[in-house]
Formats: C-alpha cells, structure tokens, sequence
C-alpha cells in the first residue's frame, strides 16, 4: 500500500505511523523532517511543482516498494510557509524486517533531496530571503543507492 | 512551420524572469530543449541572464525529469527550475 500526501497544513505522524503499523509485519520504520532552527532563521518557504509533485513522490514509493519487501509506503511532504520547529515531512515504512523497513525509510529520504519537486527558501528574521541551493552530499547520498 | 509548447517554471528561475508560465511559438528548426534554450536566448537577454548557466538548470517533459536532449515532439507542458532541494 503506498499512500502519498502533500499539505499545506501540519500531520499527525504518530496517526500515519499507525496506519502503516496496522498493516502488520512487525518492522516500521520512520523519519519526520523538521525545519531546523539554525542561526537568523525564521521560516522556509517550500514550494513544489503541482503537476508533478504526486507523481515524482509515488516514483520514489514505488521503488522502494521493488528493492524491499514492504508492506506500505506512507510518504507526507508539506508546501507552504513553514516556521522554526515545524514538521516538513514524513517518510514510513512498514515490513517483516527491521533491515528492509530502515533501508527503505532511508533510501525515500535520500531521494526526496534529489527527484521530488520541490525548492526552499530560507527567511531569516531580518526579513531577507534566499532559496536554498543543492548540496554535493545530498547528491551523492542518492547516487549511493545505485551504485 | 511553427508550434507551441507550454512552459512553465519556478523557483528563482520563475522569479528572475518574472512569470510562472508562458506559452512561446517555436521554429519547427527547434527539436529540442537545448535548441528551445538556443532559440530563447536568441530571443530576448532576460533568458540569457536567467539561462546563463545550464549546469543550475533542471528540465521536465510532461512531469518527467528529462536532459537538454530531449525532443520536444508532442510534449504537452516543458518545465523549467533549478535543482530541487525537497526532504
């Protein structure tokens, strides 16, 4: 089963977890993104390409859903404004096995950095804003998983 | 002959050239996204600033990530943006 959200408003990640443990298989793994406090920030800007977004995410879940013996995908990703401490994203997964369940969370997450539609951009507190460029590990992190 | 492809973009490129989407006429010479970049930068030196450095550009045919390469032919929607920087 793979499920995909996109919001503009906060989730409840204990709920979704739970959805996806209900399915069974014994191993559920998960990672919440949150936007991080670091220096003048004060919230990110995501904005994503609608037409697109869906699709590339479920592209992701269904890989992984093909390299791992998965049960369920669960993945959420929010748009908008969104403020110090708040959740961006969720990625679970559920299986008969620990391995395949934190493999398949991590592999989502590293994909998302790379063939999701969407771009961030950082408003710091004195009101200046810049997008957030890739970064070289992000890339590579990715690439990781092919190799 | 000529044809129309849909165009749309974000991020800084959607900012740098001040419009979110746009519908451009092309010469039936121009087969494929490199040739479209070529054609728009002939065309006007907003898309030469903006599309100066092909390295910080990213492409999609129809919702699918595609190269400089790839042939325009039925494509409904061309997509223009940076690389992403989701998760």
């Amino acid at each position: 089963m793979i499920k995909i959200l996109v919001l503009d408003d906060d989730f409840d990640a204990g709920a979704e977890i739970a959805n996806l443990s209900a399915l069974g298989g014994g191993a559920v793994a998960s990672f919440v993104g949150q936007v991080r406090g670091d220096g003048e920030l004060d919230a990110l800007e995501l904005e994503h390409y609608p037409a697109m977004t869906k699709k590339a995410l479920r592209k992701i879940a269904e890989r992984a859903d093909k390299q791992w013996p998965l049960h369920g995908v669960t993945i959420v990703h929010r748009v908008g404004r969104l403020k110090v401490g708040e959740q961006i994203v969720l990625a679970c997964t559920c299986s008969d096995h620990r391995q395949a369940a934190i493999e398949a969370c991590s592999f989502i997450m590293d994909q998302l950095k790379t063939v999701a539609p969407f771009w961030k951009k950082e408003i710091k507190q004195d009101g200046s804003e810049s997008w957030v460029e890739e970064r070289q590990s992000d890339i590579d992190a990715a690439q990781s998983w092919n190799d | 002959m000529t044809y129309q492809i849909n165009i749309v973009y974000f991020s800084w490129v959607k900012e740098r050239l001040g419009r979110d989407q746009e519908t451009i006429v092309c010469p039936a010479s121009v087969e494929t996204i490199g040739d479209l970049v070529v054609h728009l930068k002939a065309s006007d030196s907003v898309y030469q600033q903006v599309f100066s450095d092909l390295k910080k550009l990213r492409f999609a045919l129809d919702q699918d990530f595609v190269g400089l390469e790839a042939s325009l032919g039925d494509s409904g929607e061309l997509a223009i943006f940076p690389p992403v920087t989701g998760g």
